[in-house]
């Protein structure tokens, strides 16, 4: 049970609003301590975990590119492109995204979405251009819901879009596991059964989205209804 | 042969970029703090692979004191004003989308084109990292694309890359921090504890009590580890292969896939899979750090409940 204690430390910290980096770090140690390994093998044990992860930040080599694009205007670019599409919503935008991104995640495409890819310079600036268009200059927390919202999309739309490519690292590990136990599964099959939940994953997601239009429009009118009496001077601080 | 090693000194010499920037903004209060952090950072990346895992270790953990006892300084401010990227927008039009599109097209042609070379009779690149590995030659290719066609000054690039990294800050640092923890938890026999756990304390009589605790039980213990792969093994080992399929007789491939996607409706809910729900809450720089995943939620638990109907459905047929 003891081990145990790593999974309490995170819980409580993460509720307890400590620094996360910290927190995981501190229960990475105190699990090997708690197992019962002498202290300099358990931060040995970590550093080695550590270095055998690092290809897990890999995106981030795209930055300099993303921020040499941002200070050139990418994504005042791509704002100014969504504006001019007048059927354009936040909410049918990203309903875009996330069948595009289904299906190129199905097909193995995975590396043509992510945050500091897409989302970041393309995506978000477009969504919150279509509620722009529409609504005028948003208030702070709309302008974060819709990035949050843009986020999201990537994500669900990449989750439940990759399992049905028969080469994904979770068939694989299925298959390999499956392997180890005897029984022999072909990938394909696995790979149709995730189709099911692919589709409910689309309609889903794809109707809170369409209603995210409406949610968005009634949060703006509240808003200008409680300050129509005070002048809104709002920073012209970028975005 | 091109090796992941390939990437970790890209990776390594970008940190130490943005080290070095950090250390010669005399106006950035918390200089001292950002260039010691990135630094450490650029130091695993460049020589880890040389260094005994005691260092590493170390150097690991003098990063999270820099972030525990002095904290890291927030984002610098934008170099170009709004009015100054609108003119530019202007003046380059779509242009400036090739760059970024270059990023994804390098990436896919590498990962279907750069199997087929060898040398010699040695691959050209190592076979099972092609995927990073196009990756880091993609944001390269890209990056030599955009200075080509914007003429930016020398330093440009890292500036930006700097500006980019500090509003990320910390949670950049998170998944591979994670990841660790996970390899810790295997370590110390954490996943067959919590599995041993569930077995005893829920009733497991009914197939839809079965279903349910299976389907469940990958989104929770997914939410705990922030990783479905992590925990696909021990809930399949617990409960989907002795109880769904050989005790109840239900069909291996519809219990193993949907049981893996309910383990992603847990991935859409927790802070621990912070490379997907943190760090874009960093890198879109959101007050709220699980903004990303409060918007999840809702299309998190119906797509579990979903999912179970599914299995429940389709697993006994």
């Amino acid at each position: 049970m003891l081990p145990l204690i790593g999974i309490l430390i995170v819980i409580a910290g993460f509720a307890l609003r400590f620094n996360p980096l910290v927190v995981v770090a501190v229960a990475a140690i105190a699990t090997g301590i708690a197992a019962g390994h002498a202290t300099v093998d358990v931060i040995g044990a970590f550093g080695k975990a550590f270095i055998d992860s690092r290809s897990v930040p890999v995106v981030w080599l795209a930055l300099p590119v993303i921020g040499l694009l941002e200070r050139t205007g990418l994504k005042e670019r791509a704002r100014t492109v969504i504006g001019g599409i007048r059927v354009a919503t936040t909410g049918r935008l990203l309903l875009a995204y996330l069948a595009l991104r289904q299906i190129t995640a199905s097909l193995g495409l995975t590396s043509l979405g992510g945050h500091p890819q897409m989302v970041r310079p393309l995506i978000a600036p477009m969504a919150e251009a279509a509620a722009e268009t529409r609504w005028g200059e948003l208030p702070d927390h709309t302008r974060n819901r819709v990035k949050a919202n843009a986020a999201a999309v990537d994500n669900i739309g990449l989750f439940f879009g990759e399992d049905i490519f028969i080469a994904i690292g979770s068939i694989l590990l299925i298959r390999g596991f499956l392997d180890q136990n005897g029984i022999h599964v072909e990938p394909t099959s696995l790979a149709l059964w995730a189709v099911p939940t692919a589709l409910c994953a689309f309609v889903i997601h794809g109707t809170r989205l369409l209603l995210l239009d409406r949610s968005l429009r009634a949060e703006i009118a509240r808003g200008r209804a409680d300050s129509s009496l005070t002048s809104s001077a709002r920073d012209d601080r970028d975005e | 042969m091109i090796t992941l090693e390939f990437v970790n000194v890209l990776m390594g010499l970008m940190m130490a970029g943005i080290a070095i920037v950090n250390l010669r903004d005399r106006t950035y209060e918390k200089r001292y703090n950002n260039a010691a952090f990135w630094g450490l950072y650029a130091v695993t990346f460049l020589a880890g692979s040389y260094l005994p895992n005691f260092v590493n270790g170390l150097l690991v953990i003098a990063m999270v004191s820099i972030v525990a006892v002095g904290k890291l300084g927030a984002a610098p401010p934008e170099q170009a004003t709004r009015a100054e990227r609108e003119v530019s927008a202007a003046k380059w039009g779509n242009r400036l989308f090739i760059p970024a599109l270059t990023i994804p097209a390098v990436a896919l042609l590498g990962t279907f084109t750069l199997k087929g070379f060898s040398v010699n009779g040695v691959p050209l690149v190592d076979p099972k990292q092609v995927t990073l590995i196009s990756l880091g030659l993609a944001t390269v290719a890209a990056l030599i694309v955009g200075v080509i066609m914007l003429r930016p000054s020398p330093g440009a690039p890292m500036i930006e890359a700097r500006r980019l990294m500090d509003a990320v800050s910390w949670a950049a640092v998170l998944p591979q921090m994670l990841a660790a923890l996970g390899a810790m938890f295997a370590l110390a026999g954490v996943g067959p504890i919590v599995a041993g756990i569930l077995e005893r304390w829920i009733p497991l009589d009914t197939t839809f009590a079965v279903v349910a605790t299976y389907t469940i039980g990958m989104a929770l213990f997914t939410s705990i580890m922030g990783n479905a792969f992590a925990a696909f093994p021990v809930m399949t080992a617990a409960i989907g292969l002795p109880l769904i399929v050989h005790r109840f007789g239900g069909n291996v491939v519809t219990m193993a896939a949907v049981g893996m996607l309910s383990g992603f409706c847990g991935t859409l809910m927790t802070p621990m899979a912070a490379n997907f729900n943190i760090v874009p809450a960093a890198l879109l720089e959101l007050p709220d750090q699980n903004a990303v995943i409060k918007v999840q939620i809702p299309t998190a638990l119906m797509l579990l409940a979903a999912n179970t109907a599914i299995m429940y459905l389709f697993v006994f047929r």
